[in-house]
């Protein structure tokens, strides 16, 4: 340090050009790993989401660095859209981002508002604007998330109020970008198209993160997880036979990830009960109660009829 | 009124305080938030003290978590009403009704004329005496 540094007051501002600051004991500090760890660990798939999360991260934790050195740069839009199929695990992972961002520093409360169409738009002239703020504001210090985001524009009817509370969410995301953090989230397909006719938003949205579908194996991975929350586990028969559910179900219609993996799980916690009620020896230990054998899953329409047990038509 | 040279408007919390900056009014917020209490921002230009029910400026808030969102309301109402009086009330519901919490002025016109004192002589050449806001001479709305 020159002589000249020296006499200044020691404060954030003064660290020299050469003074090194530890972005390890910042990573520490943060407490960001063990929710970056526990995605890992609950999340199954979805690489590219996850190498996202971190660049952000990343990005937010330099950046806390940068401020000790007083290399001022705005803070970084962090308005997100999740674009994927249903049951690709968005909500979940907007939930996590809220607790990143929070252990960051970048929001302040980091709770997650998540809403819908009917939340923020209105039904009569004046009805809208209001509502929309109430939203915001109860956002505030934390993530809104809007799930199926394309909903609010409807370009069919033009006197629509949709159009006014999208009008309102972007001069939010502009002016207020200290406040909160907006994620919207739908099907690939129509997002895109909802961005098309809505460049504004497009612009305002730094990242978009694509959900890719899951694979058997991931899927399968998934479903051993919601069982062990849930107490639960399969006897190897009944592991043999969720494998050859889940490419089967894969190909039916109406397949929604790991929302219909969580279906067939509930529906095999029925049939379970069920075995067991009906059972003869009426005296069972504790692992009967906690085992989803193989009947309970073959007993699923899919693998007779080939249609989901779910489908209403048949 | 000599006791209060400015004529200034004493009334809720912090009134014999300068005006409370932004960021003390966060500061104020964030305690009523961190007590689950609800937030509600009034306004009037009447300004006798038994003029107890203020004009709402808006819903009252639920459910917030950060005071940004109450600040920004705040913020509307001074841009719609630069003089006039403007409070802000955080409501504690814990006991099965609306029980106001906190109350303090964050807004308040830019000359404040004060109150008179008015003798009124009733019978018996007895006198009675109350208090009259020289702004409530001019209608509503022209006061300030």
């Amino acid at each position: 340090m020159s002589m000249g540094e020296e006499s200044q007051p020691a404060g954030p501002k003064d660290l020299s050009d050469d003074t090194r600051v530890d972005l390890e004991a910042e990573f520490n500090d943060s407490h960001v790993k063990e929710v970056l760890d526990t995605l890992d660990r609950e999340l199954i798939g979805l690489r590219p989401v996850k190498t996202r999360i971190r660049e952000i991260a990343a990005l937010l934790l330099v950046d806390r660095l940068r401020r000790r050195y007083a290399l001022t740069a705005g803070a970084p839009t962090l308005h997100m859209s999740f674009t994927g199929n249903p049951g690709t695990g968005k909500t979940t992972v907007a939930l996590r981002m809220a607790e990143i961002l929070h252990r960051l520093g970048y929001v302040r409360e980091g709770h997650l508002i998540a809403v819908t169409r009917d939340d923020l738009v209105g039904q009569y002239i004046g009805h809208t604007a209001p509502k929309t703020k109430e939203v915001i504001k109860k956002a505030m210090g934390g993530v809104l998330f809007v799930d199926e985001a394309y909903y609010l524009y409807k370009p069919e009817n033009e006197r629509d109020y949709g159009q006014e509370s999208i009008e309102i969410l972007l001069q939010i995301m502009e002016n207020n970008r200290d406040d909160l953090v907006v994620i919207l989230a739908g099907y690939k397909d129509k997002m895109e198209r909802f961005f098309a006719s809505n460049p504004g938003m497009r612009s305002r949205i730094a990242h978009h993160v694509d959900f890719p579908d899951y694979s058997a194996l991931e899927l399968m991975a998934i479903a051993k997880l919601m069982l062990a929350e849930q107490n639960y586990g399969f006897s190897p028969a009944g592991e043999k036979a969720f494998a050859d559910y889940i490419p089967l179900r894969m190909k039916l219609g109406h397949f929604a990830n790991a929302r219909s993996i969580r279906n067939a799980l509930d529906r095999a916690r029925l049939r379970q009960a069920n075995r067991l009620f009906a059972g003869k020896h009426r005296s069972l230990t504790k692992r009967d109660l906690m085992t989803i054998e193989a009947e309970d899953v073959l007993a699923s329409r899919v693998f007779g009829e080939g249609v989901p047990d779910t489908d209403p038509a048949h | 009124m000599m006791t209060n040279p400015g004529n200034r408007l004493t009334q809720g919390q912090f009134s014999f305080l300068p005006d409370l900056t932004d960021a003390q009014i966060t500061a104020q917020i964030k305690y009523a938030l961190k007590q689950g209490w609800a937030i509600g921002i009034e306004y009037t230009d009447d300004p006798h003290p038994r003029n107890t029910y203020w004009e709402m400026f808006g819903m009252p808030m639920f459910d917030l978590k950060d005071p940004a969102g109450i600040l920004m309301e705040i913020n509307n109402c001074r841009k719609t009403f630069p003089n006039h009086y403007v409070r802000v009330t955080a409501f504690d519901s814990s006991q099965g009704w609306e029980t106001p919490r906190m109350s303090y002025i964050v807004n308040r016109p830019k000359k404040e004329p004060g109150f008179g004192l008015v003798r009124q002589e009733v019978d018996g050449r007895q006198v009675r005496y109350t208090i009259h806001s020289y702004a409530t001479d001019s209608p509503e709305s022209e006061r300030y």
